[in-house]
């Protein structure tokens, strides 16, 4: 069985781009309803599929995501 | 609900801290970050941050010095690699960058880039090609394709009127002081991976004083191709790579 990870999001760093959700293999991240600060959409987790690949990360033009992963 | 796996020693992704915590003034979606991130990890990675000098172009990453906790050095349009010839003839231990855009490497900066790459300077340049000016507003560039609009180019590029598109990059690899010089990407996580070890190879040839490492790194620019982030990098990889294909031009021999 994989690994089990977790991803932080930075949301008022976040603009929204959705790079990262096309770039996740379990389809672990979806934009939110709601807007920060900025205006807006950024990126959740809504479910527990995330392997802490870090993929989303390694993509993210702002840098805003964390990952961890079960040791 | 299983265990919180948000603790320290499960830690495998996060900013590094050559990088600033500012937020990024660049649009939704743009490459520049993630190639400003990789930078800062190769220098974070090699322990060199008190070491590196970069220099800033002018075009959207005018501001870079916002964002690397390095020494930086902005340029006037186009020079910054004579800046960087410089800063490296008077510091030669130092590790210098420099991070140009395609309208400041390949259009004003021209004279400067290949002349300061025919003499070896002992830098490393990092070219981000998004074949169009994007701070400006999204005028042709020298980079930008044939048929591809933009806002001087209404109705697409007409190489009659308007010339080919630049392969600036396989022009420098023919220069004798061009070390190393490679095209990468940044828009998916094995590209992104790719991209980094070039620019760590790069960096690292620094040390070996043979000449000019230049890493070309075909980027987006969601608002002034007037899409998505998402589909931006989708019409990079159907129209700009035929173009600009990706890998190594000219490695070093093996001796």
């Amino acid at each position: 069985m994989a690994k089990r990870g977790d991803v932080v999001i930075d949301i008022e760093k976040c603009k929204g781009c959705e790079v990262c959700i096309s770039a996740c293999p379990q389809n672990v991240l979806a934009v939110a309803s709601e807007v920060n600060n900025k205006g807006y959409h950024y990126a959740v987790k809504v479910n527990e599929g995330c392997t802490g690949c870090a993929n989303c990360a390694i993509v993210c033009p702002d840098a805003v995501i964390t990952v961890y992963r079960e040791k | 609900m299983s265990e919180n796996l948000i603790k320290p020693e499960n830690l495998v992704y996060k900013k590094t801290d050559v990088m600033t915590d500012r937020i990024l003034h660049y649009c939704p979606g743009c490459a520049h970050g993630t190639a400003h991130r990789l930078l800062a990890e190769v220098i974070d990675e090699m322990g060199i941050q008190n070491e590196t000098i970069g220099v800033a172009p002018v075009g959207c990453s005018v501001l870079a010095y916002y964002y690397f906790n390095v020494d930086m050095q902005e340029a006037a349009h186009g020079r910054a690699p004579a800046v960087a010839t410089g800063i490296k003839r008077v510091f030669p231990e130092k590790f210098v960058f420099t991070y140009q855009g395609d309208g400041d490497l390949a259009a004003i900066g021209t004279a400067e880039t290949i002349h300061a790459i025919n003499r070896g300077e002992n830098i490393l340049v990092v070219f981000i090609n998004n074949g169009i000016y994007g701070m400006t507003g999204g005028q042709m560039a020298p980079t930008t394709l044939q048929g591809m609009k933009s806002s001087t180019s209404p109705f697409g590029r007409d190489v009659k009127t308007m010339g080919s598109p630049l392969k600036i990059t396989e022009l420098i690899a023919q220069l004798p002081g061009a070390y190393f010089v490679t095209r990468q990407a940044v828009h998916k996580p094995a590209n992104v991976r790719k991209a980094k070890k070039a620019i760590k190879k790069a960096m690292e040839y620094q040390k070996l004083n043979k000449g000019t490492c230049f890493v070309e790194i075909v980027a987006n620019c969601p608002s002034n191709w007037k899409m998505t982030p998402v589909q931006s990098n989708q019409w990079m990889e159907e129209n700009m790579f035929p173009f600009y294909p990706l890998g190594d031009i000219k490695v070093p021999e093996e001796n």
